[in-house]
This record gives C-alpha cells, sequence and structure tokens, in this order.
C-alpha cells in the first residue's frame, strides 16, 4: 500500500519530481482518503495536523460567518494543496475546508512531515520551497482579486 | 462614414450592467458587412454619441441559433453586449426594442477562428474575463458548430474558463451550460462567493493547471481586464504554450475605428486596425507591461 | 507660337509670369491660396495676385519665437516657413460628419449626407507651399488616403487640390528638412505636386525669375497661358547653388540613423520627465504640426433637436486623449510628450511606414517654452541607456 501512496504524490505537482527515496519518505507519512459532499477535511480552530494534497473533486475554503453561513473564499481542485497551518505554532487552522463533491486527496501528517524535514535537510528544504512556491502563486492570484477586476465599472 | 441605421429587435438583461442588444438592419441593402469573430462595430446611441462594441452573435456567424431570436430578426441581424460604464453605453444597454441606433462596422482584426479547423489542430483554450466572453462566444458557438461528430459531440478539445465578480455577474450562462453539453470543459469561476453559488471560487488562471490542457497546439484567447489578460497569459506561457498562440483583446480609445483618429495607439499599433485583437507573443508582451503607452 | 512647357519640362517666368499663373490657376476655377500676411505672421490665406505674396517679408524663428519684419526687398519668398502649415486646407480643424434628425417617435432621417452636402466647394491650388510642407502631405495621405477605408472628405480635397511648391531658400532658426530628407529643395516625393518654383532674386529687379518645374500635364495646362521661357544651363545652376547654400544653413540637425531604435529603447529615460516639467501640455505643437492627424469624434445634439457628428482635431497632451472607462491610459505629461515624440519619429514607421516628421520645426517656434524635438532627441542620444537598461 505504502507503494502506491509514493505513486500518488509522485504524480501530484507539489512533489513531483522529487527523488524516490523523498518520496518515499514523505509517503511513509501519508494516507489516502475521500470525502463525500459537504464533509469538512478542515475546521476553524481544530489542530491543525495534516497536510493535504488534492487528487481529484473540489475543496472550498471557507469561513463562517454568523448570519450568511459559509462564505467560499477559494476553492482548491485537482493538483492543489490544501491546509498551511501545521507549519507553524500554535498549529491550529484558520478556516473550514468542506469538500464541494466528492473529493479524493493524499492526507500526510503533519507531526511525522515535521519531524522527517528536520532530521532530513534535504526534505526539509525541497519541501520548503515546493509549499513557499504554491503559497505565492495562491498569494498572487489573491492579490489580483483584490484588484476587483470585474467589479467596479470604475476599476480595470 | 455614416451609420447604417438598426432596429434594436430584442434587448435581453444579462446582468446588472450588461445587456445584449439584438439589431436588424431597417433596410437589407444598409447592412454592415457581417463581422468576423473579434471584430467590433462602433455603435451609435443618437443624441449621446458612439462607443465601440463587441460583436457577440452574428447571424451569418455562428452555425446554429440559440434562443437569441436571431431567427425573427432575420438576415444580417447581429447581437452586441454591452456594458454600462458610460453616457453611450448607458443609453445602448437602455435602448428599448423597436428603437433605432447606428452602426459602423466591423472593424479591426478578429481572432482569425474562420481560417481553419483549430480543434483538429490542437486543443482550443478560450479564458474569459467579466464582458470579455462576448466577443468569444461566437468563436466558440463557430468551433463548436463546424466541430462535432455524428453524435453531436465536440471532436477535439475546447477548453472555456469563465471568470465573473459573483454568479450574478456571470453573462451567457445558458451559452456556458449548452458548450459543456457539448463536450466542451467548461469551468466557471468568481471572485466573490454568494450563496447558492457551489462553482469555482477564485482566479481564472488556478483553473489552468488543473484543466489538463496539452499546451503543444495549443490555440489560447483571451479577452478581460488588461491585468487578467497579463496574468492569464503569463500562467498559459508557464503551461508551456507557445506565447505566439495566445491571442489578447486590447481596448483603448476607439472614435474612427478607421485608423485616421489616432486615439487608438498603443506603441507600433493602431488598435482598430491593427487590433482588437493580437497575438500576445513578442511587442505585444512588452507593451502590455509598460507603464503609460 | 510661343513655346509652352509639358510635363518634365523646366521653364522660366518673370514676376508678371507668376502674377498670370495666379491669374490662370483662378481662371480654371480653382480657389487660390498661397502665403499672405496676417496679424504679423505669413499664413495660408486666399491669392488674388502677387501683390498679396509677402514680399520683402522675412520671419525669424528660434524655440518659442516668431518675428516677421520687412526687409523692403523684391523677393517674395525669402521666409523659410508660413507660420501655420496647409494641413487646415485640407483636414480643417472643424468638420461636420452629419446631421441626423430624431423624431419623438424615434425615427432617425439623415439630413445630408457626405456627398450631398452643400454645394460642392471649389478644389484647392496652392502656390507657395514649401518642400517640407508638401512632403507633409505625403504624410497625411498615408494616413487618410491610404487607408484600408479612405477618408473620402481628405482624399477628394487632396484629388483635386493643385499643388505649387516653391523651394526653399531661406530656412529659418528651427527649420531641419535637410536632416529629414524632405528639402529645401522639393525633388522626388511620394506625391507628386503639380509645379515646382525656385525664386531667383539674388540680380537685378529686371532678373527677378522662377523656375518653374512643370511636373503633372495639369501643370502644364495651366502654364500654357502663362508667358515663359525655357531654361538656361545657368538657371539650373542657379538654382542648385540657391539649394545648396540653403542646406548649409539650417537652424537645426536631428541624427535620425538608428533613431526609432534609439527612443524605444529609452522609455523609461529620465530625460522624459525632465521635459515634463518644462511642458505645458498645451497642444501647440500639435496644432502647429503639419502631420498631427489626432481627431475627436464627437457628436451634440443642437437646440433644433438635430444630431450632429463633427470631428475636430484633437492632442495627445490632452488628458483626454487616451481616455479608456476608468480614467486615462496616459495621465502624466512626460508620458504624453514620450507618446508625442516617440509617435512621430518612431512608431510612425511602424504604423505607416515612414517618419512622422518633415522637420518644418514648426513645434520648436510655437512651443510658448521652447521645447525643441531635435535637442529632446539629441539629449537621449548623448545620454542614452545601455541597451536593456532602465532608468533607475
Amino acid at each position: 500500500m505504502k507503494q502506491d501512496i509514493a505513486d500518488l504524490i509522485s504524480t501530484h505537482p507539489l512533489l513531483a519530481g522529487l527523488s524516490v527515496d523523498l518520496i518515499g519518505e514523505v509517503a511513509g507519512c501519508a494516507v489516502n482518503r475521500v470525502w463525500h459532499a459537504g464533509e469538512l477535511l478542515i475546521t476553524e480552530g481544530e489542530a491543525a495536523d495534516t497536510l493535504y494534497l488534492v487528487r481529484r473533486g473540489v475543496v472550498a475554503i471557507e469561513v463562517n460567518a454568523p448570519a450568511s453561513g459559509p462564505i467560499v473564499i477559494e476553492t482548491v481542485g485537482p493538483g492543489g494543496v490544501v491546509g498551511w497551518s501545521w507549519m507553524f505554532p500554535p498549529y491550529r487552522w484558520h478556516f473550514d475546508a468542506r469538500a464541494a463533491g466528492a473529493v479524493g486527496a493524499i492526507a500526510i501528517d503533519a507531526a511525522c512531515l515535521r519531524d522527517k524535514a528536520d532530521a532530513d535537510p534535504e526534505l526539509g528544504h525541497r519541501l520548503t520551497f515546493r509549499v513557499a512556491g504554491v503559497l505565492l502563486e495562491r498569494l498572487q492570484m489573491t492579490r489580483v482579486r483584490l484588484l476587483d477586476l470585474y467589479g467596479s465599472s470604475r476599476a480595470r | 462614414m455614416d451609420p447604417a441605421l438598426y432596429r434594436v429587435v430584442a434587448n435581453r438583461r444579462e446582468t446588472s450592467d450588461v445587456s445584449s442588444l439584438t439589431l436588424a438592419p431597417l433596410k437589407a441593402e444598409m447592412a454592415v458587412a457581417p463581422p468576423r469573430h473579434g471584430q467590433f462595430n462602433m455603435l451609435t446611441a443618437f443624441g449621446v454619441g458612439e462607443a465601440a462594441i463587441s460583436v457577440s452573435r452574428s447571424s451569418r456567424l455562428s452555425g446554429r441559433d440559440s434562443g437569441q431570436g436571431l431567427h425573427t430578426a432575420g438576415a444580417g441581424s447581429i447581437v452586441h453586449t454591452i456594458r454600462d460604464v458610460g453616457a453611450v453605453t448607458h443609453a445602448l444597454c437602455v435602448a428599448s426594442a423597436g428603437s433605432l441606433v447606428g452602426v459602423r462596422g466591423p472593424f479591426g482584426q478578429g481572432w482569425g477562428a474562420e481560417d481553419g479547423d483549430w480543434l483538429a489542430e490542437g486543443d482550443v483554450v478560450v479564458v474569459a474575463g467579466g464582458i470579455g466572453l462576448a466577443p468569444l462566444r461566437s468563436v466558440v458557438d463557430d468551433l463548436a458548430g463546424r466541430s462535432t461528430d455524428a453524435s453531436g459531440r465536440l471532436r477535439g478539445r475546447l477548453f472555456v474558463i469563465a471568470g465573473a465578480r459573483e454568479q450574478a455577474q456571470v453573462i451567457f450562462a445558458d451559452d456556458l451550460a449548452r458548450w459543456a453539453a457539448l463536450g466542451a470543459i467548461v469551468s466557471v469561476t468568481v471572485d466573490v462567493s454568494t450563496p447558492g453559488w457551489t462553482g469555482h471560487v477564485g482566479l481564472v488562471t488556478a483553473q489552468i493547471a488543473p484543466a489538463g490542457i496539452d499546451p503543444g497546439g495549443a490555440r489560447a484567447l483571451v479577452c478581460g481586464p488588461e491585468i487578467m489578460m497579463r496574468f492569464t497569459a503569463a500562467a498559459l506561457e508557464k503551461l508551456g504554450m507557445d506565447p505566439s498562440r495566445i491571442f489578447v483583446s486590447l481596448e483603448r480609445n476607439m472614435q474612427c475605428g478607421l485608423g485616421w483618429c489616432g486615439h487608438c495607439q498603443l506603441g507600433p499599433l493602431i488598435l482598430c486596425r491593427d487590433g482588437p485583437i493580437v497575438a500576445y507573443g513578442g511587442a505585444v508582451t512588452h507593451l502590455m507591461r509598460e507603464r503609460e503607452r | 507660337m510661343a513655346w509652352s512647357p509639358r510635363a518634365g519640362d523646366l521653364a522660366v517666368v518673370d514676376v508678371a509670369g507668376l502674377d498670370a499663373l495666379i491669374m490662370a490657376l483662378a481662371d480654371a476655377s480653382y480657389d487660390v491660396r498661397g502665403p499672405v500676411v496676417r496679424s504679423g505672421a505669413i499664413e495660408p490665406g486666399p491669392l488674388g495676385g502677387v501683390v498679396d505674396l509677402p514680399r520683402g517679408m522675412r520671419d525669424e524663428q528660434a524655440p518659442g519665437r516668431y518675428d516677421l519684419s520687412d526687409t523692403a526687398g523684391g523677393a517674395f519668398f525669402d521666409w523659410s516657413s508660413s507660420a501655420r502649415s496647409w494641413k487646415a486646407e485640407l483636414f480643417p480643424p472643424e468638420e461636420e460628419l452629419w446631421r441626423a434628425r430624431q423624431e419623438p417617435g424615434g425615427n432617425v432621417t439623415f439630413l445630408s449626407t457626405p456627398k450631398a452636402s452643400r454645394r460642392e466647394p471649389l478644389p484647392l491650388a496652392i502656390l507657395g507651399l514649401r518642400p517640407c510642407d508638401f512632403a507633409a502631405l505625403g504624410v497625411t495621405d498615408r494616413v487618410f488616403a491610404g487607408a484600408a477605408v479612405p477618408d473620402p472628405r481628405y482624399r477628394r480635397r487632396r484629388d483635386t487640390a493643385f499643388m505649387a511648391v516653391v523651394e526653399c531658400g531661406s530656412p529659418g532658426g528651427t527649420c531641419f528638412c535637410s536632416s529629414m530628407g524632405t528639402g529645401p529643395g522639393c525633388e522626388g516625393t511620394d506625391a507628386a505636386p503639380d509645379l515646382v518654383l525656385t525664386e531667383i532674386a539674388s540680380g537685378t529687379v529686371a532678373d527677378h525669375r522662377f523656375l518653374v518645374r512643370v511636373v503633372s500635364d495639369r501643370g502644364a495646362e495651366v502654364m500654357a497661358a502663362v508667358p515663359t521661357r525655357k531654361a538656361t544651363e545657368a538657371d539650373r545652376s542657379e538654382r542648385e547653388a540657391i539649394l545648396s547654400r540653403a542646406a548649409a544653413r539650417m537652424g537645426r540637425r536631428l541624427v535620425t540613423e538608428g533613431l526609432p531604435e534609439l527612443l524605444l529603447a529609452n522609455l523609461d529615460h529620465e530625460r522624459w520627465s525632465e521635459v515634463a516639467r518644462r511642458c505645458l501640455a498645451c497642444g501647440n505643437c500639435t496644432s502647429a504640426c503639419p502631420t498631427c492627424f489626432c481627431a475627436d469624434v464627437r457628436d451634440t445634439t443642437e437646440l433644433s433637436g438635430q444630431v450632429v457628428r463633427r470631428r475636430r482635431w484633437a492632442s495627445c497632451f490632452d488628458r483626454e486623449h487616451s481616455y479608456l472607462h476608468g480614467g486615462a491610459v496616459r495621465a502624466s505629461t512626460s508620458s504624453r510628450y514620450r507618446q508625442w515624440m516617440t509617435h512621430k519619429l518612431a512608431t510612425w514607421w511602424d504604423q505607416f511606414g515612414q517618419s512622422g516628421c518633415v522637420g518644418c520645426g514648426r513645434c520648436i517656434t510655437w512651443c510658448p517654452v521652447g521645447i525643441d524635438i531635435t535637442e529632446e532627441a539629441a539629449a537621449l542620444r548623448g545620454a542614452a541607456l545601455p541597451a536593456g537598461g532602465g532608468a533607475a
């Protein structure tokens, strides 16, 4: 089963191209999981203990508001990554993440991954850069969305 | 060039600030030439002024009618999709059926989709932001109309990625659904989710990587706010696409449509003549980044 | 029967002959225009005979300065260039494009189409435009007449107009036509004039004469009514001497070699901001320029209820010129000066296959703060950034 997980991990954009050894280390912390539509992968305030690599389906990053219910901030599709709060103390989720439909994702145990990254600087280094790359892309897209390009006709 | 008189056959409200006018020539002999996909017309709201407007459908362009009243509008009818951003566009957006507007055109360079069997040559990626879907609708209709197999399914892969501020601002929702039913890979994404929206939330560029586009022989047609087009083109290039096969639709102040008035210059380009559709690769990549050009 | 020149011939006329030429043009039903003195400047105006020409007048032009003085000399063309170019004769500052009546029921009736509008005006004859100004017509020809859809108004005026160019023996302080290859002589150009004249006024009053090169058949027809003689070798060499003296007396110089590339490689140069600190964005340069062709198209509703569309000269120095919903693309003065100069000297080549500048110098003379396009180009050349560099 671990071999299958390693294959899945090696085809996900976050870690694709890493050496078999490094993939193997990550695979040791990972399981493949599915969620049904509406189920929460992540709940705000709870312990941030997992990195999710989305394989299929769409995950909605949400925040709950008193009157309007959940507001979707962003959706993450196949090839995307969900969950960063496990990287830094206090390791608590800031948002909810809900399966918008059936979702398949690799769940990587965060404590296990942190330990391995500490023990193997090459894994730590590569993982950090890969994660930073995805964060940068998400930050850039968020910045463009802040422009409200299609919104007010006075903004372009 | 005097405007040709056209009658408003139908005014369909697409969103709170976008309307589609179906226009038919008052006299057949006065009709303007049939536009190519991506060309624009100058529309006159009499007494208010003139504005450059995208053709979103033309009876001689699309292979099929899809309920915009073109059958009843007759030959030579054209659908223009207009966003209310100023005095002229406001007057056009509220023009009632039966009223007259002036039409000059068609002007500029289109997407060039008439010239080949694009879907047979590679993936076709259409990326639209907001009202940017307007000048792309007839291309998608045409490609879909010409490239279906016996069972009515698309031959080849056609990706349509449409972004909007929110669900209520998504234009041509029925067309998007129809293209998806034909086998096009359609993703609609919004900046702001509203109750009831179950689709994607995020920038159009987020839809590019997961779409599974084969960048090799792909063509991309991009229309939207200039910032959105820059980021989209960059994302397509990152995917491995040839920038000379990424086409963008540029906008500057258009007044005459004929290259006489000088307003729509962008560096070496006179956009009403050399555009609005241009290849993103080469000089245009830089032009789109230069300040105040 | 007296000799009469045909197309290709070189003839000589005296002052009475020049007067006869003006009469012959009027007789041929041309609306004859030429340089005349008006409000202390030499300007295009109606020409009834040599008496209307600015005889003995000499202009002095410098950045931001124009003076006209009477030297009491006998020459008719002892000045450099008219204060205004001939652009307005072919491309009027304001022009009605159409007029329509909108009826209460919503019907729209066009009251006139350009073809049927008013009485057909007489064709123009311009006598006394300089080679630089004639070259400028070659530039606007490509814009208006060379467009995929030619401008019918411009083309009608241009096609019917008779052009008698007078070569330049007295360039002024802001002139640089020899840098642009448009003067001081009128040799081969895109579009042929009808006649090319050279004034020879250096000798005695009796010897005051004009060399007339007949270019077109239309020119030959008009010349049939003018007493002439054949030009001699002495006439020819006198013309050459006049033109070479003139070429050596250009007040300004513009190095055109590699200029488009130079300008476009320096779009971020700090010089643009420096010039913008002086530039008032007044648009005088674009009005004075014989090739600036920008125009606004505006609709208005008159009190009568009639809707009128007019085209009016516009300037890229106006903020509104680059307006898009949301604002102006070129909001800063530096970007607008840069647009004007790079268009004129660089991107005009991309758009129309030639330079947009003919070296007439009017933009320098009529700039209220004396900004000098040749100085700006030289400054960029002297302080060009290394290729690929940008201002910090």
